[in-house]
């Protein structure tokens, strides 16, 4: 999509709007709608976007392959290990009350360590499965040569 | 929305079904706004109208862009379909109203919530308090399931052009 310039510049000013709202859904979520998952498949439509108009390549090098395949599990992962850590600090698993003295506190710092583990996994997982779909049609040109 | 999915089932060009069920997903979001539940529609839309409709165009891009028609007509699974469509509609017979106050969704522990959420976690978005804290277990089990699903895209679709790679230049452990 080289020749369309309108494409080009509109996108190149909406993808920090997107990213943007992106993390305001992320981390406004406990007060107005929206939470991790929402804000992680909108922060990968904004790769995506990236990836449709200045092609996968150049996207591959914005997040490589490593990056997404790390954000998969480490999202995983801090889920998780949110809640061992609050069996650490004495209460069950995922007991976010635990994590500060004042347990309404500590219950928001367990929901905002939650939400980003959701939305890091989510986003991953989208950039992953939109790679892979788009991958696919490189390595065929590239086997067929 | 019923017009957008009979033209899905009636069309054959591929292109056009995708677009539609891009559109069908934005008219259902709407319909979650009407129903006061923004987190859902928020969901719909940002999946159903966008990334999926993305994905498929990545697949379509694959694939044909016409349908290829079946050679003959067969009634088995046309009767099934209506079978259990049948039985589902039996089914929404036995649910209490629409916005019934005594339905028992509405009597079981949805109070505790909308009362005490507040003060448990001091958060104003019920759905959040209940997604993250008091149903935290499920939605654990949710990013599993996220996770799980894109190690398995990335093993189908990677793995095969990778392997015939290797075959092809004539080396690579398998």
């Amino acid at each position: 999509m080289n020749h369309h310039y309108v494409i080009r510049v509109t996108s190149k000013l909406l993808i920090p709007f997107i990213l943007l709202f992106g993390l305001y859904v992320q981390f406004h979520g406990d007060f107005g709608p929206g939470g991790g998952f929402q804000a992680g498949v909108i922060f990968a439509a904004a790769f995506i976007l990236y990836a449709l108009v200045f092609g996968l390549d150049n996207a591959r090098k914005v997040v490589p392959d490593e990056v997404v395949r790390f954000g998969m599990a480490g999202g995983v992962l801090i889920y998780g290990l949110t809640g061992v850590v609050n069996m650490f600090l004495g209460g069950e698993y995922l007991n976010y009350s635990t994590l500060n003295d004042n347990s309404v506190h500590g219950q928001h710092y367990g929901i905002f360590a939650v939400e980003l583990g959701v939305g890091v996994t989510v986003c991953s997982v989208m950039i992953a499965i939109f790679f892979s779909f788009a991958g696919r049609n490189h390595k065929l040109d590239e086997l067929e040569e | 929305m019923t017009c957008t999915i009979i033209m899905v089932v009636r069309l054959h060009n591929l292109f056009a079904v995708v677009m539609l069920s891009g559109i069908y997903s934005l008219l259902a979001a709407s319909i979650f706004v009407v129903f006061d539940a923004v987190d859902v529609a928020f969901t719909e839309a940002a999946v159903g109208a966008g990334v999926s409709t993305v994905l498929l165009l990545g697949a379509l891009s694959l694939a044909t862009p016409e349908e290829r028609t079946p050679e003959k007509f067969s009634a088995l699974p046309l009767c099934i379909v209506f079978l259990v469509g049948a039985i589902l509609i039996y089914a929404t017979l036995d649910m209490p109203l629409y916005g019934d106050p005594n339905a028992p969704i509405h009597q079981h522990v949805a109070p505790y919530y909308l009362e005490q959420g507040i003060i448990d976690t001091g958060i104003p978005n019920v759905v959040t308090q209940v997604l993250a804290s008091y149903r935290g277990f499920d939605t654990l089990g949710e990013v599993f399931v996220v996770f799980t699903a894109g190690i398995g895209v990335l093993m189908l679709l990677d793995r095969g052009v990778v392997t015939r790679r290797h075959r092809r230049s004539g080396g690579g452990s398998k």
